[in-house]
């Protein structure tokens, strides 16, 4: 039952991606909402599926790589869909729904049984660490697809070439605003999560810092993202600088998230692809 | 029965007589009052805008009502009649439901696709309408009319480029800030450019201005007008902080702002964009601040450079919106020929129902005895065997309305139930749609 929840929402977000796909195209407020629904009723069926989970394993099920990319395209769509209630960006689907299709397909595919319940995993900590550096994660990826569209939107203008797409795009403003929000948010939550991370290593391996590859990783990207919003606050970088530079944070997401569990050995093996 | 359009408009009418039309425009009599002296004319219909002047009307003797339809427009505009009949276009039926639609398309406009000219059309079916000449078919062809023009608004990209200079740098405005409300615009010199462009930027919301002009007078007037700030020439530069959109036109003979007078106040204003309209020729602002980051400028030609891409997008657009226009010209046709059936179906129904009261009244003066509620379940039930059987062949006429033998139908039907048309209203033509 839940596999078919999982292979139900990566239908509804394959649906909500070619729906967003013409809405970009071409401009249409059915074609919109046909789109929407069939993103929100995807993070319906994503929803339950991973409540299911949940409630069988009697803690949050993220051990396995085929886990933790469903819950993370979760919660991009729930991010994404709070996002765009809140600051009214419809455009950014059409990132936002192949992303989530993307890394929920996999999910699908991958092996999906439940690895044997190890005491590990159910601290309080481990929960507040997984769900709140996979939330910064989620809104890293919104900020991604703003930046994307802010470099395409700006490169229209700055080339003075009108171009066909153009009249499609929100104004430079609003996008440099979603990505700064989104880091304004993501960073807090990721600080969060690697601090709880590390509070629960030093009571787990007696150290909080154990050269783990995915502890270096994950603090290089939490500095990027520092810079980042050290520079949008104190010397007011904005626009083009910090569009690339929430870029390349988002691909330091990436390789933590995804090269560091595929290719590297470490504590994080756990939530690997075994 | 006819529908005749007969108008001038840019296309066909020389600039002395456009004189003569925008002057009928701003008249304060509308020419719908003397509809009762236009013997051949039965529903009328008066458009005037800047650029053109049209009667759209129905009639059935077309070759009179035109003559009275040129006789009051002779009178609108002032001219000798001959001037006037050599600029005339006169429309027939789908020719004319065709060119209604485009006008409300904004198809036949000056500027192709310019968003005015539909509420322009609206207004006028709102004076028709409380002179009363407006009827079954003026009524229906209008109402299609703006359904029309809305689905070519929403189905085409027409109206979506802008096609004028000052346009396209609000246009550009936006693409950069969203909302300009909010937003802060400085003057730079006090052109007739700038005062038009000033003047789309106010309509799009911006309240707060800034005007910098070397001659204090011009300033002052413009400031005035716009409930702007002035500032002395000299400080204009650090006037930049806190304004977002500059708008340059004045007369240096070179320019007045360099990139390295900008870049340091690009960092003090917290790299805020900056969007500098350069429309003075030669030009005020060296293009190298265009290269800094957050800072945009456009000057005459790439703003021309929009128009021009715009305007090509339009007539592109405009390829797609005739064949909607084609479309629905097509089905206003089929609904004016089932107008033709109709006083045959009105005469049926009204024998019918004829017959049906007159027998309803012979049986019940021989059934006293029956109370109200059985002599009125007796009526219902007379009413509905009428309609059911009268169900057919009204809509074996309807179907055979849209076709060239509907002549040969119309006259069966009538020798087979013998009916007397004349008797039947062309007024109830609005039965059609039930």
């Amino acid at each position: 039952m839940e596999h078919i929840l999982l292979i139900l929402a990566a239908c509804g977000y394959c649906v909500g991606s070619v729906g967003y796909f013409f809405f970009l195209v071409r401009n249409g407020e059915n074609v919109h909402r046909a789109a929407w629904i069939s993103l929100v009723g995807g993070m319906l069926f994503h929803g339950a599926a991973i409540g299911m989970r949940f409630f069988a394993a009697g803690h949050l099920e993220v051990s396995t790589l085929s886990e933790a990319l469903s819950f993370f395209s979760w919660l991009l769509v729930v991010t994404y869909l709070v996002i765009q209630n809140r600051l009214g960006l419809r455009i950014l689907g059409t990132f936002v729904a192949p992303l989530a299709a993307a890394f929920t397909l996999p999910s699908t595919i991958l092996p999906s049984h439940m690895m044997p319940a190890s005491p590990l995993l159910k601290s309080v900590w481990v929960w507040i660490h997984v769900s709140t550096l996979f939330a910064a994660n989620a809104l890293f990826a919104v900020a991604f697809a703003a930046a994307v569209l802010y470099l395409y939107q700006e490169r229209i203008i700055k080339k003075k070439r009108p171009g066909s797409l153009d009249d499609r795009l929100p104004a430079l403003e609003r996008l440099d605003r979603v990505n700064h929000v989104c880091l304004l948010m993501g960073f807090p939550l990721m600080t969060l999560g690697l601090l709880a991370g590390f509070l629960y290593a030093s009571t787990v391996w007696k150290s909080p810092w154990n050269w783990d590859p995915k502890e270096i990783f994950a603090l290089i990207t939490w500095f990027i993202y520092a810079i980042l919003l050290h520079e949008r606050l104190a010397v007011g970088w904005r626009g083009r600088k910090a569009a690339w530079l929430a870029i390349f944070g988002f691909s330091a997401v990436l390789i933590t998230f995804l090269g560091v569990n595929l290719f590297l050995k470490g504590h994080h093996t756990l939530f690997s692809s075994q | 029965m006819d529908i005749y359009l007969v108008g001038m408009n840019h296309k066909t009418a020389p600039v002395e007589i456009r004189e003569r039309i925008a002057q009928v425009c701003r008249l304060n009599a509308s020419p719908l009052e003397h509809r009762t002296h236009c013997r051949a004319v039965e529903e009328l219909f008066f458009l005037s805008t800047c650029n053109r002047v049209e009667f759209l009307f129905t009639t059935s003797n077309g070759l009179q009502a035109v003559e009275e339809m040129t006789d009051l427009m002779v009178r609108l505009v002032d001219l000798p009649k001959d001037v006037v009949v050599n600029h005339l276009y006169v429309h027939r039926n789908l020719d004319a439901v065709r060119h209604l639609f485009r006008v409300a398309s904004s198809l036949d406009s000056m500027v192709v696709g310019e968003p005015q000219i539909l509420g322009q059309i609206k207004d006028a079916y709102r004076e028709a309408t409380q002179y009363r000449t407006v009827g079954v078919v003026l009524n229906r062809l209008l109402h299609k009319t703006f359904s029309v023009a809305k689905r070519v608004r929403t189905e085409t990209n027409i109206g979506c480029h802008a096609v004028s200079v000052s346009y396209a740098a609000v246009t550009l405005a936006k693409k950069i800030f969203g909302e300009l409300q909010g937003k802060r615009v400085m003057l730079l010199g006090a052109g007739e450019m700038a005062e038009l462009a000033a003047e789309h930027f106010r309509s799009n919301g911006v309240r707060n201005m800034v005007i910098v002009n070397r001659t204090l007078e011009r300033a002052v007037e413009l400031a005035r007008r716009f409930h702007a700030q002035t500032i002395p020439f000299s400080h204009f530069l650090d006037a930049l902080l806190q304004v977002d959109i500059v708008l340059c036109s004045t007369a240096a003979a070179e320019p007045i702002l360099r990139a390295e007078d900008l870049k340091p106040r690009m960092r003090k204003r917290k790299n805020r964009p900056l969007f500098f309209i350069d429309i003075a020729m030669p030009r005020n602002v060296d293009p190298k601040i265009h290269d800094l980051d957050n800072v945009y400028l456009y000057d005459i030609d790439d703003l021309k450079g929009i128009v021009d891409f715009n305007l090509s997008e339009r007539r592109h657009e405009a390829e797609k919106a005739q064949h909607i226009i084609d479309t629905e010209t097509l089905q206003f046709q089929q609904w004016l020929q089932t107008l033709d059936v109709v006083p045959t179906i009105i005469a049926l129904r009204r024998k019918a129902e004829e017959i049906r009261r007159a027998e309803l009244r012979k049986t019940l003066s021989q059934l006293p005895e029956l109370s109200d509620k059985e002599k009125e379940a007796i009526g219902v039930l007379t009413e509905t065997i009428i309609k059911k059987l009268l169900h057919d062949p009204i809509v074996f006429l309807k179907k055979k309305s849209v076709r060239d033998s509907k002549n040969a139908y119309v006259n069966f039907t009538q020798q087979l139930f013998n009916l007397d048309q004349e008797d039947a209203p062309t007024s109830s033509l609005d039965c059609t749609d039930g």
